[in-house]
């Protein structure tokens, strides 16, 4: 029902707009929230709403000023680097565990397959305050907690189920045959997954570490916990900064955290079509 | 031709039979596999599993009492509260050895804090009697024993004499107290030899030789000691205790630590169900102190209508994208994955922004006529900013498995019953509506297992009336520190979830999680 029959009553006309306009109002509430603050992040003032001189377009309501509070404030630029800092080898270790235990899942035969599947995929089930408490008891208990590789683990721990998804989706469409074909030519199992396997798969281990990487980036219930001070992180920063003194720096944050994600889903969408045509070419 | 007369099984090229070599294959394949997986298995093992069994187990450990007043709960053990009044009289002897060790390790703060979740004020009782335990007139013993023989200060003779396996079995009490004061010196690097020995050691030394023990054989100076005993001057202990408290002349008090004496207790689960286990039993908690019942309401009905009104909005959402053409569908999509993609800190900021009294949804109102600007709406810091915010932070969740779902559902069915006759609604109704409904299931209990353990957003926005069972987590794991009620309610919290996780694999499978 993408365009109203010519026969279509007036009642049935009126549905057809209205249920549009009703879809038209979801959508904007979906994305108004994201869209306001990005003008509002170029505030001249310390305000949270617009100014008359914002609604008039006059340049002298506008500024870059919370964005160089961003670059000059020792706070922020800290969280940030502690972020930098901390995401990447959570990744490096969610995705180099996660894509081998992929590999090893999707083998025709693993004994106890769903129990296993279940435990690696525990870490997106349960609710983060949870598994941020445990981690809390556990790792104060072995003088984890309050340091770098404390959180790293953790995080590393969070993303693994991402990792462990995608892959395994991908492995679903690839051909057995093909590294048996390898092997046939004498190629040893190591440079059969480097030259073979490997290429086939990227595209799914890349998405793989972009969502544990945006998790470990955009965490921060866990490291609330399981971090210190010295581990602060960006969304910690925020956090602190929205429950507490609300400074309009946030509101700048957020609009390069938005550009962040706008690049995030460009990459992974590239990456899926990538996939679908590998895929398309691969036999079976 | 090959001989027909092959007899016994089949054999595989090496001469081996084929089914014993099929099987070596097979396991091998099955060893390989479970070799790639191994290293992700332990490490999630270590750093998420472990924890959460160490909360599990923590919702229940209650280590602490037995720990540092080992003692005292012996003694308690054996008091039937219903027989007597107070308990016996040997408790206030080990109750003052136990007090001294934890005094010195500084203990017994910890262990007021803890007791303080069972009975308000014990914190500062123990806080008080800690400083005044060394300062107990006991010091009378110890003058009276250096009266005696001066070597009794010596701490080098009594590290000699506690050597001796026939003083140790004549002086019971002190041998035990003697035992805790050099493993506590040992774990300080400090050397017995060289400490002053303390009041309290005479203390135990007087109540051993008070009771007559065989002495024939022991030192010379023990004799002595033992024949002058009687003629001591005693000091009451109980008195001391109950001087510098008088709370310890409550036989509740004592009531309570023996109720929690165990080393595992149900306390902390009763606690988060808004009991409290008493020394006669299970008992519900006053009125006024009855607030998990109504937390775990209403996270239950928070999450409820969150799940309900992203049904409400995701459908027609979800509708509209799988009917229309792939390219415009395909853009709107953008619409619903941006927000997927973008922060939840973001996310949360912007509805604070928006929402705030001198936020950007009052001012247009104001600006409509709509509201005075004297009495601006107040949307936050409530339930109604909580279910907001979260609505939006969810519904991707919602549209993403509906959307999926609708999309194989062909749009012939429709058709085909409107052509028999069908009205728009009853088309809609009968036909296409239940073959949606394991979407609506799928991306149901995926909203609610998510809402119901949201920490973020509530802490923000939601103000008093619009937090979640997980504040109330945070809060006692930070603030409070009462890690076991805390666990308590994780626990609670992580089988709830557990229960609609196994739900959401029976209806959708954990293999069919697809993700963006």
């Amino acid at each position: 029902m993408s365009s109203l029959p010519p026969y279509a009553t007036t009642g049935q006309t009126i549905w057809f707009y209205a249920f549009r306009v009703i879809c038209g109002l979801i959508f904007f509430f979906l994305i108004a929230p994201i869209i306001v603050i990005i003008p509002l992040s170029f505030n001249a003032e310390d305000f949270f709403t617009f100014t008359p001189e914002m609604l008039r377009l006059d340049p002298d309501g506008y500024s870059l000023k919370h964005y160089q509070d961003f670059f000059n404030n020792s706070d922020w630029q800290a969280a940030m680097w502690n972020s930098l800092k901390i995401a990447p080898v959570a990744t490096l270790l969610s995705v180099g565990f996660g894509t081998l235990a992929a590999i090893g899942l999707s083998q025709p035969h693993v004994p106890f397959r769903r129990a296993i599947m279940a435990i690696l995929i525990s870490p997106m089930i349960v609710p983060l305050i949870i598994s941020a408490a445990g981690m809390y008891f556990f790792y104060s208990r072995i003088g984890l907690q309050g340091t770098y590789f404390g959180v790293v683990l953790a995080h590393a721990a969070l993303g693994i189920p991402f990792v462990i998804i995608t892959v395994t989706a991908t492995l679903v469409g690839f051909d057995n045959s093909l590294t048996r074909a390898a092997a046939n030519m004498g190629a040893d199992p190591v440079t059969t997954f480097f030259r073979v396997q490997m290429p086939l798969i990227l595209p799914g281990v890349i998405s793989g570490a972009l969502f544990a990487f945006i998790t470990s980036f955009d965490e921060v219930v866990v490291v609330l916990f399981v971090g210190s001070a010295g581990q602060k992180t960006l969304p910690w920063q925020m956090f602190i900064g929205l429950r507490e003194q609300i400074s309009p720096t946030i509101l700048a944050v957020a609009t390069l955290l938005v550009a962040i994600s706008i690049c995030l889903l460009a990459t992974l969408e590239i990456l899926r079509r990538r996939s679908e045509r590998l895929r398309g070419m691969s036999p079976g | 031709m090959v001989e027909a007369t092959q007899s016994g099984p089949m054999l595989a090229a090496d001469g081996k039979p084929l089914k014993r070599s099929l099987n070596r294959a097979l396991r091998r394949q099955k060893l390989r596999a479970l070799m790639l997986i191994a290293p992700l298995l332990i490490f999630v093992l270590i750093t998420f599993i472990a924890p959460i069994a160490d909360m599990l187990f923590r919702s229940v450990e209650n280590d602490i009492v037995a720990d540092t007043l080992p003692d005292t709960v012996e003694v308690l053990a054996d008091w039937d509260h219903e027989a007597s009044d107070m308990p016996p009289d040997a408790l206030w002897e080990a109750f003052y050895v136990d007090m001294f060790f934890a005094e010195a390790e500084k203990l017994h703060t910890r262990l007021g804090s803890r007791l303080n979740y069972e009975m308000t004020g014990v914190s500062s009782l123990f806080r008080k009697t800690g400083r005044a335990v060394g300062r107990f007139d006991t010091d009378s013993y110890t003058d009276q024993f250096t009266a005696l023989d001066a070597s009794w200060e010596d701490p080098a003779t009594w590290v000699t004499m506690m050597e001796d396996d026939a003083v140790l079995e004549a002086l019971p009490h002190t041998a035990d107290a003697w035992d805790r004061w050099t493993a506590y010196l040992d774990r300080e690097g400090d050397d017995p030899a060289k400490e002053d020995i303390e009041d309290v050691f005479f203390t135990t030394l007087y109540t051993d030789l008070a009771a007559q023990p065989p002495v024939s054989g022991l030192p010379e100076r023990l004799q002595q000691a033992a024949a002058a005993v009687p003629s001591f001057e005693t000091v009451d202990l109980k008195a001391q205790f109950i001087d510098a408290d008088k709370d310890w002349g409550n036989a509740d008090v004592w009531r309570m630590i023996q109720t929690y004496s165990p080393r595992y207790t149900s306390g902390y689960f009763l606690n988060a169900v808004d009991m409290q286990l008493t020394p006669d039993g299970v008992e519900q908690r006053p009125e006024n102190q009855q607030i998990y019942g109504i937390l775990f309401k209403r996270t239950i009905f928070m999450s409820v209508t969150i799940t309900l009104s992203c049904i409400m909005l995701g459908y027609p959402v979800a509708w509209i994208l799988a009917n229309l053409p792939m390219r415009t569908a395909n853009l709107l999509m953008i619409l619903v994955l941006l927000p997927f993609w973008t922060s939840l800190l973001v996310r949360t900021s912007a509805w604070k922004v928006l929402l705030q009294q001198q936020g950007v949804i009052n001012d247009i109102l104001v600006w409509l006529h709509l509201v005075d600007d004297g009495n601006r709406l107040i949307m936050m810091n409530n339930q109604f900013g909580t279910i907001v915010a979260m609505t939006h932070i969810l519904l991707p969740f919602m549209i993403l498995p509906l959307y999926s779902v609708m999309q194989t559902i062909p749009p012939t069915y429709l058709r085909a019953a409107k052509s028999l006759g069908a009205t728009n609604w009853t088309a809609f109704w009968r036909v296409y509506f239940p073959q949606s409904v394991p979407g609506i299931g799928a991306g149901s209990i995926l909203v609610f297992i998510l809402a119901i353990g949201y920490y973020i957003t509530p802490e923000i926005v939601g103000g008093t009336t619009g937090t979640f069972i997980s504040n109330r987590i945070a809060y006692h794991i930070s603030s409070s520190l009462n890690w076991g009620l805390a666990a308590a309610l994780g626990t609670i919290l992580l089988a709830v979830v557990l229960l609609l996780y196994w739900v959401y694999d029976r209806i959708v499978g954990i293999d069919n999680v697809k993700l963006g």
